[in-house]
């Protein structure tokens, strides 16, 4: 055990498991940065660093720099990972979606059950998501409700080093494709990592702190702001949970069902935008299955229906903080239910 | 590359073959017996014959929503295939897929894909495989006219290019995306355009399946020696409308006529066989009539065979969990 940030623990899992299998193969634009030119290569390692490294560890063979046409190198990761490779590609700002969805959404996603479960699709897709880093609506989104809308895809969304390692590795090995989406602002965050490999299954909610007044589930970087905002309902004497399901497909159900109906309020904080996303998936969910607990409606904490926009005073305003999820639950705390 | 009496025969026999599949499924949809869409292969034999006749099992093609003849051609089996076109339990996939979605990954085919320009990326990947685990095996990406135009087909030939894969793509210029035409659609030189990816390109004819073979031969001997892809701009004949509803009056009815009497390549072969002294009419006749026969058993036993049952519903969308 040491403390890592997030970028290390996830460069660590590519390491690990790069080592341990000679089918898995990383592939993605400026994956190594510099190749072709006459300076050092390596000079990137991914355009947030994460795969720095791996080059020179495993060669140009299974660290493979790509041009700027997501389509061919999404796609192609999904036919290798039908002939027997284990590919792990990057995509280096998850809104770049939008020029190769069809490989993601029609081929990876259904080639099992369109194929009468013949085959298997073992890639993991890598991108950065996520507002804060003043780059406007095209670098910015939380697109993991797209992805978890679209069956035969898993979906991971870690909010910590630890989680970030040991789920890249799970990943890595799940026989499914998996799209892992890293939140630019966690990259460095630091926290103590596991020297050695370990995986975390996929479809488990880590449970950050038990308390018996509400639970805030919270994805990814709003994570960090639940816990921030359960400290300081704390010194009130509001004591809260918090969950972070860790992945929105498969969703863990069963540890979401049981914090609503031990807790009774509800408040659910999303980076992604209000409409068909996780807040309103997990809202649906506990209405559906655990109505008879709720001592106050559930409230989602999102973003408003917006693009997210470049200037900082905008940008503050359009991500969930720790003050409105505290307001949030202050607000279920209020709520008085009107029998009539 | 001279072929063998016994090559020549198995080529026709696949041909017919697809021929005898296409024209039963015809029947089949016309009887209101295919729950969903077909799109026929008929006329375009040559082309899927030629170019697996230069493959071996362990090599991969990607086909596409025109998928029955590819299929055939790389070994499918044909019983499973009029089943999984019938929708039934005894399908290829089990009836999740149906026509535009025939795989069978025993004999190297990736998969029909119903989405025109989806294929050539996956074929870049498993040649990627290939050339990773150097397995010596090849791609193939059957493209048409229409794909050509797509993005994907664009990235995937620089893809191609730039990571110098052993990948094929074969464009089946048939003169029609759906109801539009090439000379309308396709802008420029099909040829022209793989050149300035700075690839090996060629055109062939596809009513000839030895010159369709012979010019496949030699790009998958160009790319299992590791020297990358070849594109071939193999022209054909579509003998149906796009799908099998569709009425096709937007070409006319001697434009089709003339099709099937002078550029039917299934027709052509037989004649080259027979006046070449290669094969007789009466060997052929066997062939075509063992044809039929294999061909209506499958259709007769995928009829009376099972919908698969809803409890399959909710199978096969993960490996790990339902």
């Amino acid at each position: 055990m040491s403390k890592k940030s997030f970028r290390a623990a996830l460069n660590e899992a590519l390491h690990q498991e790069m080592a341990a299998d000679e089918r898995v193969i990383v592939i993605g634009e400026d994956i190594t940065g510099g190749v072709g030119g006459d300076g050092v290569a390596d000079a990137w390692g991914g355009a947030f660093g994460v795969t720095k490294g791996l080059l020179g560890a495993y060669g140009p063979d299974r660290v493979l720099d790509t041009p700027i046409t997501e389509s061919s190198f999404v796609g192609a990761a999904a036919g290798a990972a039908l002939t027997g490779l284990r590919p792990v590609v990057e995509i280096m700002f998850v809104d770049f979606i939008g020029v190769c969805l069809d490989q993601v959404m029609n081929q990876a996603a259904k080639f099992r059950y369109m194929f009468g479960g013949k085959t298997t699709c073992p890639m993991v897709l890598r991108a950065t998501f996520g507002s804060g880093a003043r780059s406007a609506s095209q670098h910015s989104q939380a697109l993991y409700p797209l992805f978890t809308h679209i069956p035969g895809l898993k979906v991971v969304v870690p909010s910590n080093p630890s989680d970030a390692k040991g789920l890249l590795i799970e990943s890595i090995r799940d026989d499914d494709p998996v799209i892992f989406l890293e939140h630019k602002l966690l990259y460095d965050k630091i926290g103590e990592v596991p020297d050695g490999v370990y995986a975390i299954p996929l479809g488990e909610a880590r449970v950050l702190r038990e308390g018996k007044d509400a639970t805030v589930f919270a994805y990814g970087r709003m994570v960090d702001r639940a816990e921030e905002a359960a400290n300081v309902l704390a010194r009130d004497g509001i004591k809260v949970s918090v969950v972070d399901p860790r992945t929105t497909s498969p969703l863990d159900t069963e540890t979401i069902l049981e914090f609503a109906e031990e807790t009774g309020r509800v408040v659910i904080a999303d980076e992604a935008s209000p409409r068909c996303g996780m807040a309103a998936d997990i809202s649906a969910l506990i209405a559906e299955e655990a109505f008879d607990a709720l001592k106050a409606p559930i409230l989602k904490v999102t973003p408003p229906h917006t693009p997210v926009p470049y200037a900082p005073s905008l940008e503050e305003a359009y991500m969930p903080d720790a003050a409105r999820i505290a307001d949030a639950v202050r607000r279920t705390m209020k709520y008085q239910l009107s029998v009539k | 590359m001279q072929l063998t009496r016994e090559e020549l025969l198995e080529a026709y026999r696949t041909m017919k073959k697809i021929r005898e599949f296409e024209t039963r499924v015809n029947a089949e949809a016309q009887a209101g017996r295919v729950p969903g869409s077909t799109h026929l292969y008929s006329g375009q034999e040559a082309v899927a014959v030629g170019v697996c006749m230069a493959l071996e099992d362990s090599d991969y093609i990607v086909s596409t929503h025109r998928g029955h003849g590819h299929s055939i051609a790389k070994g499918c089996d044909v019983a499973g295939m009029i089943a999984e076109i019938l929708g039934k339990e005894t399908g290829t996939c089990h009836g999740k897929g149906g026509s535009m979605h025939i795989a069978d990954f025993d004999v190297g085919m990736l998969g029909a894909n119903g989405i025109v320009g989806g294929g050539p990326p996956l074929a870049c990947g498993a040649a990627l495989s290939a050339k990773t685990l150097k397995s010596g095996a090849v791609s193939v990406a059957f493209s048409g006219d229409g794909a050509f135009n797509q993005g994907t087909t664009a990235e995937s030939l620089n893809l191609a290019m730039v990571w110098k894969l052993p990948v094929i793509f074969v464009i089946e210029d048939n003169g029609w995306g759906e109801a539009t035409s090439a000379e309308f659609a396709v802008a420029g030189n099909i040829i022209e355009r793989a050149k300035g990816y700075g690839m090996r390109a060629e055109k062939v004819d596809g009513l000839s399946v030895s010159d369709v073979y012979e010019s496949m031969r030699q790009a998958v001997e160009y790319a299992r020696a590791g020297n990358g892809p070849t594109l071939l701009h193999i022209t054909t004949e579509r003998f149906f409308g796009h799908f099998n509803g569709d009425v096709d009056t937007y070409r006319s009815d001697a434009h089709k006529a003339d099709q099937r009497k002078n550029r039917d390549c299934l027709v052509r072969f037989r004649q080259t066989l027979i006046s070449g002294e290669l094969l007789s009419a009466g060997e052929l006749d066997e062939a075509d009539s063992a044809i039929v026969t294999e061909i209506d058993v499958a259709v007769v036993a995928a009829r009376a065979a099972k919908e698969p049952d809803p409890s399959t519903l909710t199978t096969d969308v993960y490996v790990d969990y339902e």
